[in-house]
């Protein structure tokens, strides 16, 4: 073996290793995987938004349509969500709601899209559009404490 | 009969106490600059090919094997809890923090440390080093400096490599076998794993795990007494030596870094 071709390797084992820090790193901060296809944006306020990630999953009936990409707070202090919807899935009227819920007992969250229906006054949904039905993350101190102190304004 | 023995057992704490400051002294000699850094380059990449390029199969093979089981493991006990979706978490974490560092340094006592040793015993039982000496050239500088440097250079890139792998393995048995939400895999692990505390303090381990293992491989091949036997007692003490520090050492650090 001479000596070039052994440097050769060096040098790509070399590589091998940066790239594998490189992958640990970017492993920490956000990175971006898989994320090639079409897609649209769509926004919702809630209350709460709980334990719910950026790319937690959005489902309807269980079925994976898109990624949280970015939760914010808006001017007035509620949660601001936006949601990346594969373009596959474009067809969700207006009046469709999303909701906050959790995988099992101790699953991840995930927000569950509910299509709502469609007369001539609904439109569709598209990019940058808003879906103003929302049901906020079912937080357990605040249940516990309804039942504890009952809700005397009901 | 028992002035016999106290007399043995000072005798072994003697020698043990000068094997150690021959070790020290090995590598003190190695590490001193000697003014001619530039020209052991080209030794210093032979030896970074023979100690981690070699070293790259086996290590790839065991992290993507180890990964792979974690994650088989893991899901079966999450799965429980309702809780498969940590599986990320999981494997990840334990990748970083323990078995990266520990398993690649383990695979690396025994396929580049014991070759280390047995390489310098036979130098030694050949009187290469004394024939270096002769022409004035440092055995020190010559012989163990690159290998030391090769060592400590490549077990740390060979963990990151290990953990990057492990955890492809994990993602292909829990997210393409065992259907656990490819988003919810990486977004739980990025949200646990800390750059400081996990990536770097598995990063420490591995560079202290690699200037303990090929320390020892060093010094029992140049202290090893130049004869077929003695350089096969010297090979097995390298390999049981230095994973029992390893164990230890691991012990200690992650009681430090993580307790």
């Amino acid at each position: 073996m001479n000596s070039k071709k052994i440097e050769l390797l060096v040098g790509s084992f070399l590589l091998a290793g940066i790239a594998a820090i490189l992958m640990l790193g970017l492993k920490v901060a956000d990175s971006q995987m898989g994320g090639n296809s079409q897609s649209y944006e769509l926004t919702a306020k809630f209350d709460n938004v709980g334990g719910l990630k950026v790319r937690s999953a959005i489902k309807v009936g269980g079925v994976v349509v898109g990624r949280v990409s970015s939760i914010s707070l808006d001017s007035d202090f509620s949660p601001k969500v936006t949601m990346e919807i594969d373009s596959n899935f474009n067809q969700f009227p207006d009046s469709s709601s999303v909701a906050i819920l959790t995988s099992g007992l101790l699953g991840e969250q995930f927000i569950g899209l509910t299509p709502g229906f469609v007369d001539e006054e609904t439109e569709i949904l598209t990019d940058g559009g808003v879906i103003e039905d929302t049901r906020s993350a079912m937080v357990l101190e605040d249940l516990i404490g309804q039942f504890l102190y009952g809700n005397s304004d009901d | 009969m028992l002035i016999k023995s106290v007399a043995n057992l000072g005798r072994s704490g003697l020698s043990y106490i000068a094997g150690a400051g021959r070790a020290g002294s090995l590598l003190f000699g190695a590490l001193k600059p000697a003014g001619r850094g530039l020209k052991l380059l080209p030794l210093l990449i032979k030896q970074l090919y023979i100690v981690g390029v070699q070293s790259l199969i086996i290590i790839v093979v065991s992290g993507l094997f180890i990964g792979m089981v974690l994650s088989l493991q893991g899901y079966t006990i999450l799965v429980g809890y309702g809780a498969e979706q940590s599986l990320g978490q999981m494997v990840a974490l334990s990748l970083l923090r323990e078995l990266g560092p520990v398993v690649s340094a383990l695979l690396f006592a025994g396929r580049a440390g014991s070759a280390l040793t047995a390489e310098i015993g036979l130098m030694k039982a050949t009187e290469q080093l004394s024939s270096l000496e002769m022409m004035a050239i440092d055995p020190l500088h010559q012989i163990v400096a690159p290998r030391f440097w090769a060592g400590v250079i490549s077990l740390p890139l060979l963990a990151a490599i290990f953990s990057a792998v492990g955890i492809m393995g994990g993602h292909l048995v829990g997210v393409d076998w065992l259907g656990v939400d490819t988003g919810a895999f990486w977004s739980v692990m990025q949200a646990s794993v800390e750059w400081q505390e996990d990536v770097v303090n598995g990063a420490i381990k591995s560079v202290i795990f690699a200037i303990v293992v090929t320390w020892i491989a060093l010094h029992k091949g140049y202290d090893a007494v130049p004869t077929s036997e003695g350089i096969s007692k010297a090979t097995t003490s390298t390999v049981v030596q230095s994973s029992l520090a390893i164990l230890g050492l691991d012990f200690v650090l992650t009681a430090l870094m993580f307790g």
